[in-house]
């Protein structure tokens, strides 16, 4: 169900419309609910209820469609616009004048036009902020064509050339300064008129087909024609260009122009030597540098070769909505976007295109008149773990799935294995729908097509890593309605662990202080076993491991996995011990559900029903010594650069000085290599033995990393 | 006597008058110097060094600058010839030297620009006139073997040369005309020759100028600027390509950048967009044209300037943008297209010559290079354009000689040697 409040669009003169939109959608979330007990026979009862409901949530989107469709698209958001209050609506880019009549009269709004490059540089800085993998380089030649960067936590200054129609070159300094500093009117638009011109070819996108197609150097001429060779002491390479469509004049030679030549032959001259001109004088060192235009990036990636190495290109994911995004922006100033989180939506967005028109053109007709972008509104902001070594460095991935072919395959040959399971699954999770069968059919589709976009364009959603194709399986779960296909399992692992609680604790008590801390691991880590995420299930075995007793730490952050046995009978105990020793806890688990891990909310209860039982825990939560928090995410991953703010404040007042990482998905696959200013312990069991044979050892092999950071 | 050193490559001949002559110090330059050096194993460097200074070289005084699109030719023709030279000069330098000055064409292709001759110029102590002759580059080969069959090597002289062609065709010169290039730098060469030039003026005139008024037809006015001091001073060369130095004196200067799109750019899309077959053509075309209809302009986006970023609405937006739309393809002329080229060339030069001049803190900027040549529109276009964009802080300059300085440089480097 979609509900419009704001629309905002941004029509270019061109031929596509850009159309961002701010809706309410609502959607179903499982809620868990403690039962009144007392007086009730608590050993028949489940834990808690668990029950689905309707939320109402904030999600942006970003729509890209031929202009043909307009008159569609207005239908469409006639329909949905329930905010009566919008009276009018912020348009930009040339098509605001060509169109405002129509959308007038449709929407019975009033068009108000906002400046272009105002709304770029908005847009940048927003998708800058809040979409993770959103920069990237190029690189010639390279088995990955895309180096994605980490968002880096200051993004001024930059320079932002914008190539459209023409090129207009913008130094960014703060949010609201920036300064025009250069342009030209080369552009896109003069490749599209001048191969209009040339050749028989009149559509832009066929246009840029053609031109993939064709060679310059039948109309170019480069140094070595002039030269022979290289311009030696220039150190001038010889295929550089030194007179575009210099050949063309040839009259001795019998010149006939091969037709798809000439575009090519212009897509190398776009940008000339302009930039690294204007980066001298601007004194822009170390800096971002954005170059980006609407179905450009060929052009872009030509054009970039011509001068890499003199400074840092870097290229944008979602180049072409920028506008869309700043216009939408500046209309909704009164709800202030920037002041929340937002999360890109991977169910939703379509991917990046690539760069060989050729390989793939039906995805590229695809994604030419229909190409979309969502972004979810979080409900809390999301910061840095205070915790981290050095932000600006930190990878929440331990594999660039991009970069490692080998390992790219057999993670999504993984996922698609295991994809039939999660679809069954998902269906069982609702045994009281009629249509649950149909949705995980959907889901099972979606999501096959996206690891199949994934296996031929690996970058499409940025850095390919085995948390982006976790979370993507949760958006695409959510999207059809499967808010926690693992509730009823969660509920009832945890009444189960919670029956065995105290036998755990009776048992661990009775021993001496070695060999309980060696239970405590051991118990950590066989919780960690039961993992419906992954592949294997099975008895582990224990690798032994030499612990001494030290000064307790004055707080201790763990971040919880499974919800059952390794909640309840693994981190507990373990939270238990590290309370006795006088170390507080802070117990981050996720807001949101991701396979059977356990929840906040979950948490909540679980914790509430342990304290009955133990009085350790019990004054821990009185004293708040023992603090339960939401990590702000709903992934089966662990991204220490986007968590919950209140959990942040918390880790920074409490002087935390150990976190505990625990699992697969957190300590393995996200944050293997994460360096932390304090004490740290990763913890998983290996339950995937392709993974444990790279690792070098056997399946359900424990992963123990305790790490002390260097003076 | 003419002193012969090996291999037919004879370029020094002893003067006996010139034994008396202060001894000049060579400069450093040197490609022959190797290659004497090759040929005469039992003599060493200073040995040379000390003999070349009391040679003076034998005519014909050539200069050679082959580029990507043409060949510029400087022939110095003595005027002091005294009769006891006259009697030595053998017969296939009177033949050349005839054939060079009473014709101003020569071929279907080649062709002298009198009207640029330098007169009564004295060069390493002779008097005579510099000519001024280019061909198309395609026509290279034939002009070896025309060399070859004048047998232009017995005339026993060095052949300097500069542009990217003197290394091209350096095997072809080797093989088919048996002639030794001397290849020297083309940014040198450049340099020595504007200097050179500026110098000795134009035959009286000054060979800088300026443009006032440059967008106004009627006050529009040509006007000699005194280069004296020339430094700091940025050059853009526009040939085929475009090459852009900043020159801070005889000996410091620095390629600061170039661009593809130049004087081959603009001939070239003109012969696609138009079915021109000459330069001169495309330019006449251009000057009936109107390259609004073409381009897009900033009013054509906002309805008028483009405030927020200082734009004013005549500028362009986007080159060739309005021929994205059918209509507005169908309406437009040739003369419009091929003046939309014109422009858009021009202005990307003018831009990345202000960017560079801004970057160098230099405020003249000398364009020279054959695409200026007949070509009023682009030379006022850049007077204009540096100017507005700049705020009145850039200066545009023009010489005479637009596309020769290459060559003359050539030829320079040719005598400093001695």
């Amino acid at each position: 169900i979609l509900n419009l409040s704001f629309i905002f669009f941004l029509l270019t003169g061109g031929s596509l419309t850009k159309l961002a939109y701010y809706s309410t959608v609502q959607h179903k979330v499982a809620r868990v609910r403690s039962f009144d007990h007392s007086g009730k026979d608590i050993e028949n009862e489940p834990l808690y209820e668990i029950s689905v409901q309707e939320e109402i949530t904030a999600r942006l989107h970003f729509i890209k469609f031929e202009n043909t469709y307009i008159e569609t698209c207005l239908d469409f958001i006639k329909d949905h616009l329930v905010n009566t209050e919008t009276k009018v609506i912020k348009a930009t880019g040339g098509g605001a004048y060509k169109f405002k009549d129509l959308i007038e009269k449709k929407l019975g709004l009033k068009v108000d036009k906002e400046d272009v490059m105002t709304c770029l540089i908005k847009g940048c800085n927003f998708v800058l902020r809040n979409i993770p993998h959103e920069v990237f380089a190029y690189q010639k030649d390279s088995d990955t064509e895309f180096r994605f960067q980490t968002n880096h936590p200051n993004i001024f200054p930059y320079l932002l050339v914008n190539i459209g129609s023409g090129v207009s070159i913008v130094k960014v300094e703060t949010e609201d300064k920036f300064e025009w500093i250069g342009g030209s009117s080369i552009g896109g638009g003069t490749f599209w008129g001048l191969g209009a011109l040339l050749t028989k070819t009149k559509k832009f996108d066929e246009l840029l087909q053609l031109a993939s197609k064709g060679q310059h150097t039948n109309v170019d001429m480069l140094v070595k024609d002039v030269y022979g060779g290289a311009y030696q002491t220039l150190g001038l390479s010889g295929n550089l260009i030194a007179s575009s469509f210099g050949k063309s004049t040839t009259a001795d030679k019998d010149f006939s122009l091969e037709k798809q030549s000439s575009p090519k032959a212009h897509l190398m001259v776009v940008t000339g030597r302009l930039i690294p001109a204007l980066l001298q004088f601007y004194r822009i060192d170390d800096t971002f540098f954005f170059f980006f235009s609407p179905h450009l990036r060929t052009i872009q990636l030509q054009c970039f070769i011509l001068w890499q190495g003199e400074v840092q290109a870097l290229f944008l994911r979602h180049e072409g909505y920028l506008g869309a995004i700043g216009a939408f922006l500046k209309g909704a100033e009164q709800d202030n976007p920037n002041q929340y989180s937002w999360g890109e939506n991977y169910a939703g967005s379509s991917g990046l295109m690539s760069t060989s028109p050729d390989v793939y053109p039906m995805q590229r007709t695809r994604s030419g008149t229909f190409d979309m972008l969502e972004m979810d509104r979080l409900e809390r902001p999301l910061v840095n773990l205070p915790l981290l070594k050095d932000p600006s460095t930190y990878i929440p991935d331990t594999v660039d799935l991009t970069d490692d072919a080998m390992a790219r395959k057999y993670w999504l040959t993984c996922f698609e294995e295991a994809l039939d399971g999660v679809a069954k699954r998902a269906a069982a999770s609702q045994p009281d729908s009629i249509d649950a069968l149909q949705r995980a059919e959907k889901f099972r589709q979606k999501y096959w097509n996206k690891l199949q976009t994934l296996r031929q364009q690996p970058f499409a959603y940025g850095t390919l890593t085995v948390r982006s194709l976790l979370d993507t399986r949760e958006h695409c779960l959510n999207e059809f309605n499967f808010p926690d296909p693992y509730s009823k399992v969660k509920q009832k692992e945890n009444g189960i662990a919670l029956k065995c609680f105290q036998s755990v604790i009776e048992s661990l008590d009775s021993l001496g202080w070695e060999e309980r801390q060696f239970a405590l691991v051991k118990g950590l880590l066989a919780g960690n076993v039961f993992d419906w995420g992954a592949k294997a299930v099975s008895d582990p075995e224990y690798v032994g491991f030499l612990l001494q007793e030290g000064p307790p730490h004055k707080c201790a952050l763990i971040f919880a996995d499974n919800s059952g046995i390794d909640i309840i009978l693994g981190v507990f105990p373990f939270v238990r011990e590290l309370l006795s020793r006088g170390t507080e806890v802070i117990l981050a688990c996720n807001s949101g559900p991701a396979l059977n891990d356990v929840t906040y909310s979950e948490s909540l209860i679980v914790t509430e029903r342990i304290a009955a039982m133990d009085p350790v825990i019990q004054s821990a939560l009185r004293e708040e010594k023992l603090l339960l928090v939401q990590t702000g995410s709903s992934s089966p991953c662990l991204d220490l650069s986007r968590l919950d703010k209140g959990l942040a404040v918390l880790v920074r007042e409490r002087k935390t000085d150990l976190v505990i990482i625990e699992g697969m998905g957190r300590a393995i696959h996200t944050n293997y290599y994460a360096a932390l200013k304090c004490e740290s312990l990763k913890l998983a069991v290996i339950k995937n033995s392709w993974l444990a044979d790279r690792l070098g050892g056997k399946i359900f092999s424990v992963i123990f990393k305790y790490e002390v950071p260097c003076k | 006597s003419p002193v012969l050193w090996g291999g037919g490559w004879s370029i020094l001949s002893m003067a006996s008058q010139m034994l008396g002559a202060p001894q000049h110090e060579v400069s450093q330059k040197g490609a022959f110097c190797s290659r004497t050096e090759e040929s005469q194993p039992h003599l060493s460097k200073t040995d040379l060094t000390a003999r070349i200074s009391f040679f003076v070289f034998l005519f014909p005084w050539f200069g050679l600058d082959i580029g990507g699109t043409l060949v510029k030719l400087v022939y110095f023709e003595p005027k002091d010839i005294t009769a006891e030279e006259e009697e030595e000069e053998v017969e296939n330098l009177k033949s050349i030297r005839k054939y060079l000055t009473s014709n101003v064409a020569y071929g279907s292709t080649g062709i002298r620009d009198v009207h640029l001759e330098l007169k009564d110029l004295t060069l390493c102590g002779r008097k005579g006139n510099l000519h001024f002759i280019r061909f198309p580059t395609h026509d290279m080969p034939a002009f070896i073997q025309m060399g070859s069959e004048k047998h232009f090597s017995s005339l026993h002289t060095t052949l300097c040369a500069t542009g990217g062609g003197a290394y091209k065709f350096e095997q072809d010169f080797r093989t088919m005309g048996d002639l030794q290039l001397c290849k020297l730098d083309e940014l040198d060469c450049l340099i020595k020759g504007v200097l050179y030039i500026d110098s000795v003026g134009f035959n009286g005139h000054s060979e800088c100028y300026y443009f006032e008024n440059p967008t106004d037809a009627e006050r529009c006015q040509k006007l000699p600027f005194n280069l004296e001091n020339p430094y700091p001073l940025l050059l853009v060369n526009i040939g085929s390509g475009v090459s852009i130095l900043a020159v801070y004196s005889k000996e410091n200067y620095k390629r600061v950048t170039g661009t593809s799109l130049g004087g081959g750019t603009f001939f070239g899309l003109c012969c696609l967009l138009t079915g021109c077959s000459t330069f001169e053509e495309a330019l006449e075309m251009a000057s009936h044209g109107d390259s609004t209809k073409v381009d897009k302009l900033v009013r054509d986006i906002y309805g008028g300037d483009y405030e927020r970023f200082g734009l004013p609405g005549w500028a362009v937006a986007s080159s060739f943008g309005n021929m994205m739309s059918k209509e507005k393809r169908e309406s437009v002329s040739k003369e419009d297209l091929a003046k939309a080229t014109l422009i858009t060339i021009t202005n990307n030069i003018g831009s990345i010559a202000r960017m560079c001049a801004l970057n160098e803190n230099i405020n003249r900027v000398v364009f020279v290079g054959n695409f200026l040549r007949i070509n009023t529109i682009s030379m006022r276009l850049l007077a204009y354009a540096l100017d507005y964009w700049s705020k009145g802080q850039l200066k545009a300059l023009f010489l005479e000689h637009e596309g020769y300085f290459g060559a003359v440089g050539a030829l320079l480097e040719l005598l400093d040697s001695a």
